[in-house]
């Protein structure tokens, strides 16, 4: 019982950093960015290209796959994110599943339709086990690596977001952008920052999940409703959110597939649906965010 | 709170009772009492953020109250949903026009009248073929001088034009209490007169609120004038006996006459 | 009385334009007209329909939604469960299962009354995905991922029997489509449709003039989830089939897209968009499965970039 808490600690994580990047950008741009989840496929294929096949140190791998993406999604936000800003839900959500279908075809064709493997350094291999049936607490190697290093990048997000001055300039650009660039502040280049940050946390976020989910073509599409649940949910307004967000998300997951097989893949949407009901402006917001 | 002394029985149509609003630790709304009567030209002023926005949205029930009573003719509203507020005959039109972009003036007159004449969930008969509803149409667009563009989609026209549908969609709820707030904003000079004309000539029957800043317009409409600073009433009264208050004239010039009362 | 200028405007909103006359008279003539496709009339019939379905909420209204496959997929597997375990007699299959979408649409209603276009767009993906997981899960009444097989209806009025050919079904769905195309027709020129075009357009104002939001709202999805739910029934009905596609994600997105096509807010857009939508699938799905995928992101992506507006707008003027 102890193990499934962890697994879905650990897989709740992973699914932050995964989706953080998107909270953000809604948050900020107000822009619905469904290809998000193309990111992080990215990630996880330039993960194991690198790691599998040039055989790149696992720990050098994931900056490099990080940089790599940020620098995809600087890309993408100069040539075409930024014309969809002003445009409405409908436009960016029907300009985004575009981009994710193109992501998956284009996939699909040069790589193949079956799944990437990933075998794991030896030293994140193997788990140590503590105490006793039922209360066995199993932390797989790898599983703990996840926890540790989300949990320092969550430290970094927050403290860069209250502590620097780039954060101050972040969160001001947030409540109000026209303000925000009347005092100066260039809000553009921190729209391209922040999206290249979120698309580079996405795509480590693939990689480090690269042997845990499936990374195939359709992973975009798999994996969408799993972000849209954790921003929509946990809120646009603040880093915790998502974060408390994604580990109801992975508990709810891990144990509903464990307890109840049959129906434990879609206790999560059900899950959602009433939070939603609830409070539609997500669980862990302070109010009513546009 | 002070009842103006009117020629017939001054009948209130609608009062708030010790109305407050707080967001947080911001109070928007302090125990406003405010009564309005039938056939009322009531002006509400006060400096910018004084809570005159808030206290339309309380009333029509856009906002919540924290604490308060509202009544409209008799009958304790302030539980109802906005849309069966304006079924009571409670009506408002607002400050930066809230209009039907895709539709024109004529279909959208006819759209309203329609819902108020209780046509509005029928989904047999086209729109426009009750006669009732366009005969109060046609009033309706030629008391508001949109005859001549009541075929162009709404977000073609000129801005005074939008303020005049602005306000004859509101009209067109056969209001009993009409809430304007501030009619003439951001009409450009060539259209305002036209507007006002129109403000002036409103049915007698019709009590009607106004928000405004331009005095000139309060004084030549107003007969009864309540001004509210920070939320919370500062006076009430008429309009010519308000306007040498000292404590009036404080809050809005800091001891120099309000413009516009040397006419009174 | 009513100035003549706009006597004359009234009319014409409501008068029956002559390329509509056509548009309607090939559509039931096309059986006739392209007997050797009958398989394909049948089936753009069926999508023409379901997008009409989401044009009430679409584009009439304005709600975003990324799950109308559910009541699509419920329709599918509801007529094809009736059939083989109640009735197969398909008008009764009809009538039961728009009836039973209208309830699961009254019900899935109250989820988009609330919350911003992200809340209601997570919401409707929800749904559909239960329903497909239910679907998957399920397995003795539905096949699980097998599909349902087997459903064989009995003629229809007793008389016209479902024949290999689909002549009988092609028929039958466009006579369907057409009828529901001019109920449809009807709703939206009536005050009721012009209070769906106001709560699109500025739904604050329109609870500001006295209607009642959230009622029309139910009462609009309940509809467009019932003909949803009539368009997957005629796919079950006249395939005999019934495969946990009909929930997908895909679906969702194919008749967004399909709308987007044609044109959404004056349901000829649906028409037109599943003609165009299917013609070129048949041609592009046969060379590969990528490609067609490819092709569909890229359109949208420009399509966005270029301005939906225009081609609306354009549209607006020819249509009107």
């Amino acid at each position: 019982m102890l193990t499934l808490l962890f697994d879905g600690v650990a897989y709740g994580m992973l699914l932050f950093v995964l989706s953080v990047g998107l909270s953000v950008t809604l948050g900020l741009m107000n822009f619905i960015n469904l290809a998000h989840g193309a990111f992080a496929m990215m990630g996880g294929y330039c993960m194991v290209y690198l790691f599998s096949h040039l055989q790149v140190p696992f720990l050098i791998c994931l900056p490099v796959v990080f940089v790599l993406i940020a620098l995809l999604g600087a890309f993408m936000e100069r040539v075409l994110y930024r014309r969809m800003y002003n445009k409405s839900h409908l436009d960016q959500v029907l300009f985004s599943i575009g981009l994710s279908f193109m992501s998956v075809a284009t996939m699909d064709y040069f790589v193949g339709s079956s799944q990437q493997t990933l075998v794991l350094p030896e030293w994140l291999q193997g788990r140590h086990e503590w105490g006793q049936d039922p209360w066995t607490l199993g932390v797989g190697n790898y599983r703990l690596f996840i926890v540790l290093l989300c949990a320092v990048l969550t430290l970094i997000l927050q403290t860069g977001l209250s502590k620097t001055r780039f954060g101050s300039q972040l969160r001001a650009s947030v409540d109000d952008p026209t303000v925000a660039s009347g005092l100066g502040i260039p809000v553009n280049k921190i729209f391209l920052l922040t999206f290249a940050v979120g698309s580079g946390l996405a795509g480590l976020g693939g990689a480090l999940g690269a042997e845990i989910l499936s990374i195939e073509p359709m992973f975009p599409l798999k994996y969408m409703i799993y972000f849209l649940i954790v921003v929509a949910v946990g809120g646009t307004s603040s880093i915790t959110g998502p974060l408390y967000a994604s580990m109801l998300l992975g508990v709810a997951d891990v144990f509903g597939k464990y307890y109840i097989p049959q129906f434990g893949g879609f206790i999560v949407y059900v899950l959602m649906i009433v939070i939603l009901l609830w409070r539609p402006q997500g669980l862990f917001t302070k109010g009513v965010k546009r | 709170m002070n009842t103006t002394q009117a020629q017939t029985s001054p009948q209130v149509v609608l009062s708030a009772k010790d109305l407050s609003k707080h967001f947080g630790g911001i109070k928007a709304t302090q125990n406003v009492n405010l009564d309005i009567v039938h056939g009322a030209r009531h002006a509400l002023i006060g400096p910018n953020g004084a809570g005159k926005t808030t206290l339309i949205n309380l009333l029509t029930g856009v906002l919540e109250p924290s604490s308060g009573r509202i009544e409209l003719m008799g009958q304790d509203i302030t539980n109802m949903a906005p849309d069966q507020r304006v079924q009571l005959g409670l009506v408002r039109t607002f400050q930066i026009n809230q209009l039907f972009s895709t539709l024109t003036p004529l279909t959208t007159l006819l759209w309203v009248v329609s819902n108020k004449k209780g046509f509005g969930s029928k989904w047999w008969s086209p729109l426009g073929t009750h006669g009732a509803v366009l005969e109060r149409c046609n009033e309706l667009l030629e008391q508001f001088h949109l005859s001549d563009v009541s075929n162009q989609r709404v977000s073609t026209l000129s801005y005074g034009k939008q303020r005049l549908l602005e306000i004859a969609m509101s009209l067109a709820c056969e209001p009993k209490v009409l809430l304007l707030d501030e009619p003439v904003a951001g009409v450009p000079s060539g259209e305002r007169d036209e507007l006002l004309q129109t403000v002036a000539q409103l049915p007698s029957d019709v009590s009607i609120v106004l928000i405004e800043h331009d005095m000139d317009l309060v004084f030549s409409f107003a007969k009864q004038m309540t001004v509210l600073v920070n939320g919370a009433v500062l006076c009430s009264g008429e309009p010519q006996d308000l306007a040498h208050d000292p404590r009036v004239r404080e809050v809005y010039l800091g001891s120099t006459q309000i413009a516009g009362a040397e006419h009174v | 009385m009513m100035g003549p200028n706009n006597m004359l405007e009234i009319k014409r909103l409501n008068r029956t334009k002559i390329w509509e006359w056509v548009v309607l008279s090939l559509m039931l003539a096309s059986p006739f007209l392209f007997a050797e496709r009958a398989m394909m009339i049948n089936e753009i019939a069926i999508t023409a329909l379901f997008a009409i379905s989401l044009d009430l909420i679409l584009g009439y209204s304005g709600i975003v939604s990324l799950g109308h496959a559910a009541f699509f997929g419920w329709g599918v597997y509801a007529a094809g469960i009736f059939s083989k375990l109640v009735n197969p007699d398909p008008i009764v299959g009809l009538i039961v299962v728009m009836g039973s979408s209208l309830v699961l649409g009254l019900i899935c209603s109250l989820t988009i009354l609330r919350g911003s276009d992200l809340t209601r767009l997570m919401v409707t993906l929800g749904v559909s995905l239960i329903g497909l997981e239910l679907a998957n899960q399920l397995r003795d009444l539905t096949g699980g991922a097998d599909g349902l097989q087997g459903v064989v209806m009995a003629p229809i009025f007793g008389v016209f029997e479902f024949d290999l050919s689909a002549k009988v079904a092609s028929i039958y769905s466009v006579l369907i489509c057409v009828l529901v195309l001019l109920f449809v027709r009807r709703l939206v020129r009536s005050p009721f449709g012009f209070g769906l075009v106001a709560i699109r357009d500025n739904s604050l104002r329109a609870r500001a003039v006295g209607l009642n939001v959230s009622h029309r709202l139910m009462v609009i999805y309940a509809i467009s989830a019932s003909l949803a739910g009539l368009s997957g029934a005629l796919l079950a009905q006249t395939t005999g089939f019934a495969s946990l596609d009909v929930f997908s994600f895909d679906r969702s997105a194919d008749v967004m897209l399909m709308l987007v096509i044609g044109g959404v807010g004056w349901l000829y857009g649906g028409v037109l968009g599943a003609v165009v939508f299917k013609l070129i699938q048949s041609q592009l799905s046969s060379i590969t499965p990528q490609y067609w995928m490819f092709w569909i992101g890229l359109f949208l992506v420009i399509l966005v970039l270029t301005g939906r507006d225009r081609i609306k707008e354009w549209f607006a003027g020819v249509s009107a």
